[in-house]
């Protein structure tokens, strides 16, 4: 009786992260691949310190949309209230288009995992 | 021998007309050898998005361009390597030079280029100090150039302008193989890039 009770935990709990997985809820990132995956694919126009080509990244977790200093945000992004978290990151990286129509930002990252893995990195990335 | 790979699937008169808009003579010479990119030029918001992404490449080349300049005024570049900078300069001097003219053809307006102080800046060269460093810094910056032209090539409407991507990715291939060379580094594995 107690081996069925286990099992259906169990199966609950598998249910529950396969439907939360295909739902857009965050998974789980790793900080150091996150920081080999923005090195090689985020910083021929970002930094985390200086607005370049694109804004500077230090503390975008947690921050509201286009707030990063010394950078000319399209007029998208300002108009934009969406704060960045795990899962607005994890959509503007799948597709930005189509989470902020209108802005400028040409480049997508396809896989989940590398998705997660930079927004891992992203977010260890305080503020100073 | 190489050939040529143009086609011409729209007619001269056909890009003069196309959606009643009215074109310079130059503009109509540059659509004239661009098919698909003259398809595009009416097409409205799809010009749009493709020239936001052209622009983003401009904002790239010149900052390559700037990042040249650093590393030869650094004064840790022996001549031959500095020879060799200077040409991957000119190199990045012709992308820019491309991207204007699309960005023309295209109605945009080009993105700026900043100072070469804001350059410096953004770029920390204060924390170069030999010649590996200069060497480093460079073969960086063109792994990103490759991976951003490749990571760009599907957003756009226009096929050429994605050709052109790809133009550029090889382009900037060739300078990173060159640095990473001269850094003792072995080669990069298969399927290194846009990945």
């Amino acid at each position: 009786m107690k081996r069925t009770t286990w099992f259906g935990v169990a199966t609950f709990c598998a249910v529950t992260v396969a439907f939360a997985t295909s739902h857009g809820a965050a998974r789980a990132g790793d900080n150091e691949k996150g920081k080999a995956l923005y090195e090689s694919r985020c910083t021929s126009c970002h930094s985390l310190d200086h607005s370049r080509i694109g804004p500077a990244h230090r503390g975008v977790f947690g921050r509201r949309v286009a707030q990063a200093g010394g950078f000319d945000y399209s007029p998208a992004l300002r108009r934009s209230h969406i704060v960045w978290d795990a899962k607005t990151l994890d959509r503007w990286l799948t597709n930005p288009e189509r989470l902020i129509p209108g802005q400028k930002m040409g480049y997508s990252v396809s896989d989940p995992q590398d998705r997660a893995d930079i927004i891992a990195f992203l977010e260890s990335a305080e503020a100073r | 021998m190489i050939k040529s790979s143009r086609s011409s699937t729209v007619s001269r008169r056909g890009v003069l007309f196309m959606g009643g808009v009215t074109l310079s003579g130059a503009a109509v010479a540059l659509l004239a050898e661009r098919p698909a990119l003259a398809a595009k030029h009416a097409g409205g918001q799809s010009a749009q998005k493709d020239a936001a992404v052209i622009n983003t490449a401009l904002a790239l080349e010149y900052e390559g361009i700037n990042a040249y300049t650093l590393g030869a005024q650094s004064n840790l570049l022996d001549k031959s390597t500095l020879a060799v900078a200077v040409k991957f300069q000119d190199d990045h001097k012709a992308h820019r030079d491309r991207l204007l003219a699309v960005l023309q053809t295209l109605g945009a307006t080009p993105v700026k280029e900043k100072s070469l102080a804001e350059y410096a800046e953004e770029l920390e060269v204060g924390k170069l100090k030999t010649q590996a460093d200069v060497l480093n810094f460079a073969a960086g910056l063109e792994r990103g150039a490759v991976n951003a032209y490749l990571g760009i090539i599907p957003s756009f409407a226009d096929h050429a302008l994605a050709k052109l991507s790809g133009q550029l990715a090889a382009d900037e291939t060739v300078h990173f193989a060159i640095l990473n060379n001269a850094l003792g580094r072995p080669l990069p594995a298969a399927f290194a890039f846009g990945v």
